[in-house]
């Protein structure tokens, strides 16, 4: 029978063409999560009879709801304006634009690819016009997906070749993918405390707090100890420690999660900066002076031209992150702990009714994030000067919570989510330094601008686990 | 939502268990405060590891250091005429930013946001400010005001646009938006429209006169105070007798029944980031705009508005979000600031001290179970009852992250 019905969470299963109808056939299949409001199926059912004579009675269509349709064309209004910028940038363009994929001091050295700048920008400006068409146009919605790769890459490509052509110096394509990965380490793992504690449905805006405490505790101890290992143990720790706090005072004595993020806070910044001005700072040569996580070079592969010095000669804890992120995937999609740390997240009644213990899974999952933030935080210490300062994660804490977000609460999402905000951070002081007519300041704000055309733009309404936030009363 | 101390008006009946827990978690507070200390001290600490065998010693040199920073911390915003006036000051912005984070609250709304509104708030306003010349005081105070909340409430417009067109979420871009102020402020402060004529480093001219508040011969209290009490009776009377206000309560508890019942859900969240904007833009102006030490309003630097956008998300924490609440818990933050320069002086104890207080107090409030658990005579006393589970601050039953 090639009748197709409705499944229950609205996506059809097919969608027949039907002929002369101008609403799209939007005919992707969907993921539930994100598909809850985004189109409508409606089935137009002829009276009763009996399955056999069924076939050419039901009519499905997908019928675009406002709201997908607003996104959409909000959507392409964005590529349309970023289009008409980069048609502009076209008559500032003058000259080649060098790339380099090696630095001056590799073994290897590769080529540094030499490209004229004004066809590329041209082409790129183009490409996003393209792009901009076919999302401001209906039926078109199998392109979108492949629209919207083509559009961020042509602006990337677009960007960097008006910043680079003209210049004496060549944009160096290894240190943006160093800097890339450096700098999204702590987000990764900033996110992936957060993906723990918010699948189990506890709010956790202290990801910030957790990492400042870390930061100092690593610090602290690193340097009393003379030992990186010491201070990555001691983050650890006080990350557990603050997600302790978090998950005493949210799932234990149920106060609300969002304010007791903020108090946390709060008390972490006020804590760390009282301990450090009243003892730390007058014997800072003793107790502020950590040594520094070294690069593992992993033997043969850090050889590789280009890919080895990114992904093979870094710091144990970059390797950690992104081993963090298939474990925290690994718990919660392949485990019997991660099922149930979902379930009270989604629904914690019906865990409880089948025997699971609701508190005890939140408190599980939240001292486990807590890991993952601790070693976050020690980067700020022990992977960047080994010494502690006041406020020193500088909000990269609220940086990791917009990537958990933007990432939609899942471990991969998220952790790409975070090297989108390594990649454009990195890309900003890159650029800033090759001395385009942009100011300084405008170019630091390019990973903040960058989060919210993203967010308002292309990632639009996200929703999170239905539990989030919710203290679970027996 | 539970209606508690708040200024909601309607319950009479005054709670006292509530009014003890409140008490007992100040108290509690400041004992974890003064252990901190103690503990901090390096003078005192080894004292306590001989403390069996002369306990006089750790006792009377820990009860000199705490007294001593909590004598220092009342008196500098209690003590006399001139410290309580600049603690009305300092509680202005405070009180301000508070009451648009509470609004946001209300709406279920996250408006992490407050800094940026009010960094806008001091450069729009210290720039009308300063660069107007010659205009009476009646007209360009008023002018320079209102410049500073209309930038504000477009700074929140921005994100409470941004959410109900496009469904972003308000916390990622609020945050994002606050860098973008901060970095804005930044890059103006080079530019010839902000800059001192002459100066090299970034800082502007200092307002005119006519664009400064007017305050009371001697003291730091200036008009600011009075516009925020202003604000504050403006936001009860918004959220209590009219019809956007019933609609942002409503929204706040239930969007999807406040949108069956006929609301455009996505415009109240506009228009109250908008509001909230306004408000934290308000704070800003009573910054650029406020002599707060000396007799001129401090010209406008990067760091001018501090992190009283931040601080304010406690104020309005603690004041549950409701306008005298808000006003109440600004005092006590405002006191305790500006005392906290005092204890810093007189007692040289950092006063991050006042930040870890100030943490505390709101956590120590927003669990009232723990309080009755610590505090055993209240337990006993409560012992008959079960325990109450509410939450500090009305965010929509859903949480702040998961809506």
């Amino acid at each position: 029978m090639n009748t197709t019905y409705p499944r229950p969470d609205g996506t059809p299963e097919k969608v027949p063409p039907v002929p002369g109808d101008a609403a799209p056939a939007d005919a992707e299949p969907s993921d539930a999560r994100r598909a809850d409001e985004s189109s409508v199926t409606t089935a137009t059912l002829a009276p009763y009879r009996h399955p056999a004579q069924l076939d050419e009675e039901v009519h499905l269509r997908t019928t675009e709801s406002a709201e997908a349709r607003r996104q959409r064309l909000s959507t392409g209004a964005l590529i349309g304006i970023v289009a008409a910028v980069m048609l502009w940038l076209v008559t500032q363009t003058s000259g080649t634009a060098r790339f380099a994929l090696s630095n001056a001091l590799d073994e290897v050295q590769l080529p540094t690819i030499s490209v004229p700048g004004l066809p590329v920008v041209l082409v790129s400006a183009l490409l996003l016009a393209a792009a901009c068409v076919v999302y401001v146009l209906p039926g078109m919605g199998r392109w979108r997906r492949w629209a919207g790769l083509v559009a961020g890459l042509a602006l990337v490509a677009g960007f960097l070749s008006w910043a680079a052509a003209g210049r004496s110096l060549p944009f160096l394509v290894s240190n943006q993918l160093q800097g890339t990965l450096l700098l999204a380490t702590p987000l990764i793992l900033g996110a992936l405390c957060g993906v723990m504690c918010e699948r189990s449905g506890v709010v956790n805006v202290a990801i910030e707090g957790q990492m400042l405490t870390a930061a100092f505790a690593a610090a602290v101890v690193g340097s009393v100890t003379g030992s990186v290992t010491a201070g990555l143990f001691a983050a650890m720790f006080a990350g557990v420690l603050m997600g302790a706090v978090l998950a005493l005072f949210a799932i234990t004595y149920l106060m609300d999660q969002v304010v007791l993020g903020v108090v946390i806070n709060l008390l972490a910044l006020g804590l760390t900066s009282f301990l450090f001005d009243s003892l730390v700072k007058p014997q800072s040569g003793e107790l502020n002076d950590a040594p520094l996580l070294e690069p593992i070079q992993i033997p043969l592969l850090h050889k590789i031209p280009l890919l080895g010095d990114v992904l093979f000669s870094q710091t144990i804890l970059a390797y950690l992150a992104l081993i963090s992120v298939v474990v925290v995937w690994f718990i919660l999609e392949r485990t019997v702990w991660g099922l149930r740390i979902r379930s009270v997240g989604e629904h914690p009644k019906a865990a409880d009714t089948v025997g699971i213990n609701v508190v005890a899974i939140r408190w599980s999952a939240v001292l486990a994030g807590g890991l993952f933030a601790g070693l976050g935080g020690s980067f700020f210490t022990l992977g960047v000067t080994g010494a502690f300062n006041d406020d020193i994660t500088v909000g990269k804490g609220f940086i990791a919570l917009a990537a958990l977000i933007m990432g939609r609460w899942r471990p991969g999402l998220a952790a790409l989510m975070a090297l989108f905000f390594g990649f454009v951070d990195q890309l900003g002081s890159q650029v800033q330094t090759m001395g385009t007519p942009i100011s300084s300041d405008w170019l630091k704000l390019l990973p903040y601008l960058a989060t919210i055309v993203a967010v308002a733009g292309l990632i639009g309404r996200v929703r999170g686990p239905a539990a989030d936030g919710v203290p679970y009363v027996k | 939502m539970s209606e508690s101390i708040g200024s909601a008006g309607r319950r009479i009946r005054l709670p006292w268990s509530d009014v003890v827990v409140t008490l007992f978690a100040f108290i509690l507070a400041f004992l974890l405060g003064a252990v901190l200390m103690v503990v901090s001290d390096p003078e005192i600490a080894p004292k306590w590891s001989y403390f069996f065998s002369r306990p006089s010693d750790a006792l009377g040199a820990s009860w000199d250091k705490v007294s001593q920073a909590y004598s220092a911390l009342v008196g500098g915003a209690l003590g006399g005429i001139g410290p309580i006036t600049s603690t009305l000051a300092r509680s202005a912005p405070l009180i301000c930013a508070g009451l648009g984070i509470g609004l946001a609250f209300r709406a279920g709304l996250f408006n992490i946001g407050a800094q940026g509104q009010a960094v806008v708030g001091a450069m729009i306003s210290a720039l009308v400010g300063f660069s107007i010349k010659g205009l009476p005081l009646a007209v360009h105070l008023p002018l320079a005001v209102l410049a500073g909340v209309a930038a504000g409430a477009a700074w929140g417009g921005i994100a409470g646009a941004l959410k109900a067109r496009a469904g972003a979420h308000e916390v990622i871009t609020t945050i994002m938006l606050n860098y973008i102020a901060l970095g804005m402020l930044g890059w103006a402060l080079t530019t010839t429209l902000f800059q001192r004529p002459g100066r090299a480093d970034p800082i502007s001219p200092i307002v005119e006169w006519s664009a400064t508040f007017p305050r009371i011969e001697g003291t730091q209290l200036h008009m600011g105070f009075v516009l925020a009490l202003l604000a504050a009776f403006g936001v009860w009377w918004l959220m209590e007798r009219t019809k956007l206000g019933f609609q942002i309560r409503a929204v706040g508890s239930n969007p999807s029944a406040s949108a069956t019942a006929g609301m455009s859900v996505s415009t109240i969240t506009a228009t109250t980031m908008a509001i909230s904007g306004g408000l934290a833009g308000l704070a800003g102006v009573q910054v650029a705009l406020g002599a707060i030490s000396g007799a001129t309003p401090t010209p406008l630097t990067a760091g001018l508005v501090g992190s009283i956008g931040f601080d304010a998300i406690t104020v309005a924490l603690l004041g549950r979000s409701r306008p005298l609440g808000t006003v109440l818990a600004g005092l006590l933050f405002g006191a305790m600031n500006t005392g906290g320069l005092k204890m810093q002086s007189a007692a040289q104890t950092p006063p991050d001290l006042i930040m870890v207080l100030q943490a505390l107090i709101v956590l120590f409030v927003g669990a009232p179970m723990l309080v009755r658990t610590l505090v055993p005579f209240l337990k006993a006393r409560r012992a008959g009852k079960a325990p109450t589970t509410q939450a500090v601050a009305p965010v929509a039953s859903q949480g702040g992250l998961a809506s």
